[in-house]
């Protein structure tokens, strides 16, 4: 056994995550202390901490720093990362507060809990050892547990919360016993120490218990980026949840899982990657084909946004099977993406509805159009970028995700991709075609627009239209990250 | 150590018990507890394999894999709870309001 010695510890490629812990226990405390009524302010004050924290993070740019003895890393993937966390977070407490007050649910833990979720989350991205990456998952998880269980009252949010909660600790369960075998094959938890391990190895492919223990985390992580086969819960979850969380939850965590698998499966499992890719073509493949063909027979509209993101994650999944500096810097602009116009969906989805939600199906949309112009070209908007439409973000986000497929010879993985993607425009159109052509079933029992959904909505109108006019800039840095990978 | 393979066997052997379990049972607190068996045999893989490479990495693993379970313990019988408050049941044939 060797000695423990204590390193020195360097608090700066964590200070983000401090700052956002010790706010959320503030937090805490305030709504303790504080007299029952009003929490609107504690959704202001988050939201201006998790700006901070933006700020902190993207001071962070370009810098390369590694502290607690190699566990935590400090580079441009993380930072980019971080900040796709911080804006989804961001987004989603904006259009908390009007949605738990209309379902009387409006209990100040909320936001103390979402910026948990983002703690943990940013300790993923960050993370550079086993224990630092697991560790995160599930100070994110287990604040997502609560958060999709958040409505106590409510049936289906009951519902959501064990459903997540078992089928998601069941699937730690095989990430952990993954990180366990590797562990035991390469005698180290440091990703840099695995890789190095595994590059001295001859035909690591040919040792049992390696490829089994990559075989697990690889099932692990497919549970949580929600790919099929191990998508089962995904539709439930998000339909069961309430709405700002199914937003922030088909975002952040989603982004999050594909953060930590990138970093594991491309720093420290490069020398298996002609196995794990392989994989990869075929669970991108089913992910798409189940999410679309299943997202086409949805009537109830967070169904179906559940269905297609589980599509998103598919597309996302062909990048990750190209593996190269093309198809990975396009997950992290997708996922950027992705964060705007499904956050905004979900925010006209919120205003539509009326409480308890007791249908939400795509007819509740009918004759939208003309009631409310603006907002519904705003869902318009979001629709056409999901289904890729140019000139909106999704469509470039897919153009670099199927051109990285391209360039790496899987050219049928990205005629399957391109073929998905037509098929997904049936029930994204579906949802414009009701807005405008169909006549309003009854009358409209409007949610009032409040200041804070209106700032989301804009900021996601902007964010998906300038990603998609000019996306350059923002691939510059995404390339960045993921060159000094 | 001599005889590493044994304990890798049993916390398979436990880890394949835990696993059916989940799949199997219908009471959400079994299945509960035969998530806790998969990862308890996680971690005895953990301190054998900690054992027999010498190195302290994995028994450290050990100590955060038991603090997160008692995490999730805490939040997974609160929502459990919840749930039963609204349904009196905690049978997960009855937790069957969303459907495709």
């Amino acid at each position: 056994m060797d000695m423990i010695t204590i390193p020195a510890v360097n608090f700066t490629p964590i200070l983000p995550e401090i700052f956002l812990s010790v706010l959320a226990m503030f937090l805490l405390l305030m709504n303790v202390f504080s007299p029952n009524g009003k929490k609107t302010y504690l959704s202001y004050i988050s939201f201006i901490g998790l700006a901070a924290a933006a700020v902190l993070v993207g001071s962070g740019w370009g810098a390369h720093v590694e502290s607690f003895n190699g566990a935590v890393v400090l580079d441009n993937f993380a930072t980019f990362f971080k900040i796709i966390f911080l804006l989804s977070a961001g987004l989603a407490v904006l259009i908390s507060d009007q949605y738990m007050e209309r379902e009387g649910c409006n209990h100040g833990e909320l936001y103390p809990i979402i910026l948990f979720t983002v703690v943990g989350m940013m300790l993923m991205a960050s993370g550079t050892d086993l224990m630092t990456i697991f560790l995160g998952l599930e100070v994110m998880s287990v604040a997502l547990y609560v958060l999709s269980g958040f409505n106590r009252a409510n049936r289906k949010s009951n519902e959501a919360g064990i459903k997540y909660f078992l089928l998601g600790s069941f699937s730690t369960g095989f990430l952990l016993y993954g990180m366990a075998l590797i562990y035991g094959a390469t005698g180290t938890t440091r990703i840099a120490g695995i890789a190095a391990i595994l590059g001295q190895m001859t035909l690591p492919s040919t040792n049992i218990m390696l490829v089994a223990g990559m075989l697990l985390m690889f099932t692990g992580f497919a549970f949580k980026v929600a790919a099929a086969p191990f998508h089962m819960w995904t539709p439930d979850v998000y339909e069961g949840a309430p709405t700002p969380m199914t937003a922030f939850m088909s975002t952040g965590p989603k982004a999050a899982a594909f953060a930590a698998s990138l970093r594991l499966f491309l720093v420290a499992l490069p020398t298996l990657q002609v196995e794990w890719s392989q994989l990869l073509w075929v669970l991108a493949v089913l992910t798409m084909t189940v999410g679309n063909i299943t997202a086409l027979r949805q009537d109830n509209i967070k169904r179906m946004l559940a269905y297609s993101s589980i599509a998103h994650a598919g597309y996302c999944l062909v990048g990750f099977a190209a593996g190269n500096g093309t198809g990975t810097s396009a997950i992290l602009f997708y996922m950027l993406s992705y964060a705007f116009m499904n956050i905004g969906a979900f925010a006209i989805i919120i205003l539509v509805a009326k409480k308890g939600e007791p249908n939400g199906t795509v007819m509740d949309l009918a004759g939208f159009g003309f009631k409310h112009p603006v907002l519904a070209l705003a869902m318009t908007i979001f629709m056409f970028s999901l289904a890729g439409v140019p000139p909106t973000a999704g469509f470039i986000g897919k153009f670099y995700l199927f051109s990285g497929a391209v360039q790496q010879g899987y050219i049928w993985l990205a005629i399957l991709g391109v073929l998905n993607s037509a098929a997904s425009v049936y029930y994204y159109l579906r949802v414009i075609v009701y807005m405008y052509m169909k006549d309003p079933t009854e009358e409209f029992e409007w949610t009032k627009l409040t200041a804070p959904v209106a700032l989301a909505l804009v900021l996601a109108v902007a964010g998906t239209l300038i990603l998609g006019i000019v996306p350059s800039f923002v691939l510059q840095y995404a390339q960045l990250a993921v060159s000094m990978l | 150590m001599e005889n590493l393979n044994g304990y890798l066997i049993v916390s398979a052997i436990l880890f394949s018990i835990g696993t059916i379990g989940v799949l199997t049972r219908k009471n959400a607190i079994v299945i509960f507890m035969c998530i806790e068996l998969m990862l308890n045999a996680v971690n005895l893989t953990f301190v054998a394999l900690s054992r027999h490479l010498g190195n302290l990495d994995g028994q450290i693993f050990v100590f955060f894999i038991m603090t997160v379970a008692a995490a999730e313990a805490a939040v997974g019988l609160a929502l459990i709870i919840a749930f039963f408050n609204n349904k009196e049941t905690i049978d997960v044939d009855d937790i069957n309001l969303m459907k495709w």
